[in-house]
């Protein structure tokens, strides 16, 4: 099977391969797919006050196409607000790489990733919200008496 | 010598044909271009001549008694169709069951499935981990309805040699058929339908450097006389198990394939393992967390199935797109499902996944092996360097403590 251009440069040239700490609360972290499926794919985003991604990043095992779709989708989302980059749809990516017919689920995944590091930085900031707000209720001392940990939560799925 | 690419390590799935082959087939493309079945004229009874000829080869290559057993086909898919079908069919007033294994080529599997379709039971004998079949399990399937059983010589995936002698002590002494699938380890690993009771062999001439779209049936003559339905109706050629103008000049470079393979096998053959040795050593040598797929003693010369753990296989096939090899994985399939012979052998997906086969043949150097070793090496720790698993194997988790969601 033939690759696009596009799959080979981003195959040959990922773009954003890293990982982030994803202990803080301004990281969201995507983990999807399933080794015994043959791709999974951990994309992460850190997010400003303003809602922006500010960064994000990458990794995955898989084919040549899943590489490169994630790479894509990093490359896409970085500078979006949230609500923005929760749009990106799967087809979008299929269509900017050319994928063929039996390489569509790995846009799938891709979206999935985003969404999933979306959802995973959302409800970090909902428990700090909660926490800082049962903090002010308490007139409590100091809200370091109770530190929040975030626990290395592996949500893989869709 | 400089190296050439693309590099070809794929002999499994088939050869490049050896220059003294393409020789000696020339002749019967023009010059001796007759039909082997006009009886009438010259040109009729050269080709004949060669055929015959070619059939007294073939049976010696594989210790047949006689030229007579020789069946010529298409390839190895029909023979291995007319063995399965030919011997099902003929032999039903004797019984309805067939045995076979999980790990067999698909022309075997897809025969047996469409007997069962029409009312034969197939019992389908599982492997050991290590790729290899038991033969007290192919004994124990064995009831009174059996008339046949098929057991490949070699597998085109893992390399694994089976154990065909002793399959073939224990069909004979049942009176059951034995087929074997001998395509990918004839010429390789010793075979001799005698001395082995092998009543049914396929082999194919594109896997030892001849020619595609040629292949052969053995069919033993005596002790026992074996009898096939014949799969395809025409003039009767193959007296009568097969018929369809025989393709003179495949034939004749098949025999021709099988002389170069009884006089330079050996050596050769030490020469590639040799070879397939180094790039294991290499890679191993190299790389953290290689596994070897299948029996490593009881295996082709010239196989060396690896799963690199933590890279998908394709993925690592694209980074050295001047190497020609293949992989366990199916991620180019419909199905998405790794390959069905690392998963009978109890191989985690994951590592099907992960899963590459170098297949060595006759015209693989030394070179080829130190630059591919070197590539692969490269490759897999750029790939590992962006993968997540990896990652997590290098802070201790545990892949398998993942809820992964299937998708």
């Amino acid at each position: 099977m033939a690759y696009s251009d596009k799959v080979i440069d981003h195959y040959e040239n990922p773009r954003n391969v890293g990982t982030l700490d994803p202990q803080r609360d301004d990281v969201g972290t995507g983990l999807v797919g399933a080794p015994a499926c043959g791709d999974v794919m951990r994309l992460q985003i850190r997010v400003n006050e303003e809602g922006v991604i500010e960064d994000a990043r990458f990794k995955t095992f898989g084919c040549g196409s899943a590489i490169a779709s994630s790479s894509l989708a990093t490359e896409w989302i970085k500078g979006k607000k949230l609500d923005e980059a929760g749009q990106l749809s799967n087809s979008q990516i299929a269509t900017e790489l050319n994928l063929p017919p039996v390489k569509i689920h790995c846009s799938v995944l891709a979206e999935d990733a985003i969404k999933s590091a979306i959802l995973d930085y959302k409800k970090k900031r909902e428990a700090r919200q909660a926490l800082s707000s049962e903090a002010h209720a308490s007139e409590g001392p100091s809200p370091e008496a109770k530190p929040r940990v975030a626990g290395r939560e592996v949500t893989a799925g869709k | 010598m400089a190296l050439e690419f693309p590099i070809y390590m794929d002999n499994h799935s088939t050869t490049p044909m050896d220059p003294r082959v393409v020789e000696a087939m020339l002749p019967y493309f023009t010059k001796a271009f007759g039909n082997a079945a006009s009886r009438t004229h010259a040109f009729g009874w050269t080709a004949e001549a060669a055929v015959e000829d070619a059939r007294e080869t073939l049976a010696k290559f594989i210790g047949a008694s006689s030229g007579k057993e020789m069946v010529f086909t298409s390839g190895a898919t029909e023979a291995n169709n007319l063995a399965i079908k030919g011997a099902a069919e003929y032999y039903q007033s004797k019984g309805n069951h067939l045995i076979t294994t999980v790990i067999e080529h698909k022309s075997v599997l897809d025969s047996c499935k469409r007997l069962e379709r029409q009312g034969f039971d197939v019992s389908y004998v599982e492997v050991e981990k290590n790729g290899l079949v038991d033969p007290a399990k192919i004994e124990r399937a064995i009831t009174d309805k059996t008339i046949l059983v098929s057991v490949m010589l070699a597998n085109n995936e893992v390399g694994t040699i089976q154990p065909i002698a002793e399959i073939g002590k224990i069909t004979r002494a049942r009176s059951v058929l034995l087929h074997c699938d001998a395509v990918q380890g004839v010429g390789k690993t010793p075979f001799d339908v005698e001395s082995m009771n092998v009543d049914l062999a396929s082999i194919t001439a594109h896997k030892i450097y001849g020619p595609k779209g040629i292949g052969a049936l053995y069919v033993r003559r005596s002790r026992p006389r074996v009898r096939l339905v014949s799969q395809m109706d025409g003039g009767g050629h193959e007296r009568g198990n097969r018929s369809g103008t025989l393709n003179v000049a495949g034939i004749v470079g098949f025999a021709r394939a099988c002389e170069l393979m009884m006089s330079e096998g050996p050596t050769e053959n030490a020469r590639i393992r040799a070879l397939r040795d180094r790039l294991r050593q290499r890679l191993e040598a190299a790389l953290d967390q290689v596994t070897l797929n299948g029996d490593a003693e009881h295996r082709l010369s010239g196989n060396l199935n690896l799963s690199f753990s933590f890279v998908e296989g394709e993925g690592l096939m694209m980074a050295i797109k001047d190497v020609a090899v293949s992989s366990g994985s199916a991620c180019t399939s419909a199905s998405l499902e790794p390959s069905y012979v690392l998963k009978a052998m109890g191989l985690d997906e994951e590592l099907a996944h992960s899963s590459l086969r170098f297949g060595l043949g006759r015209f693989n150097t030394q070179e080829e092996v130190d630059y591919v070793a070197d590539l692969v090496i490269q490759k897999v720790k750029k790939l590992r360097d962006i993968s997540p698993l990896y990652e997590m194997h290098q802070q201790g988790i545990d892949i398998k403590s993942i809820q992964w969601a299937a998708h």
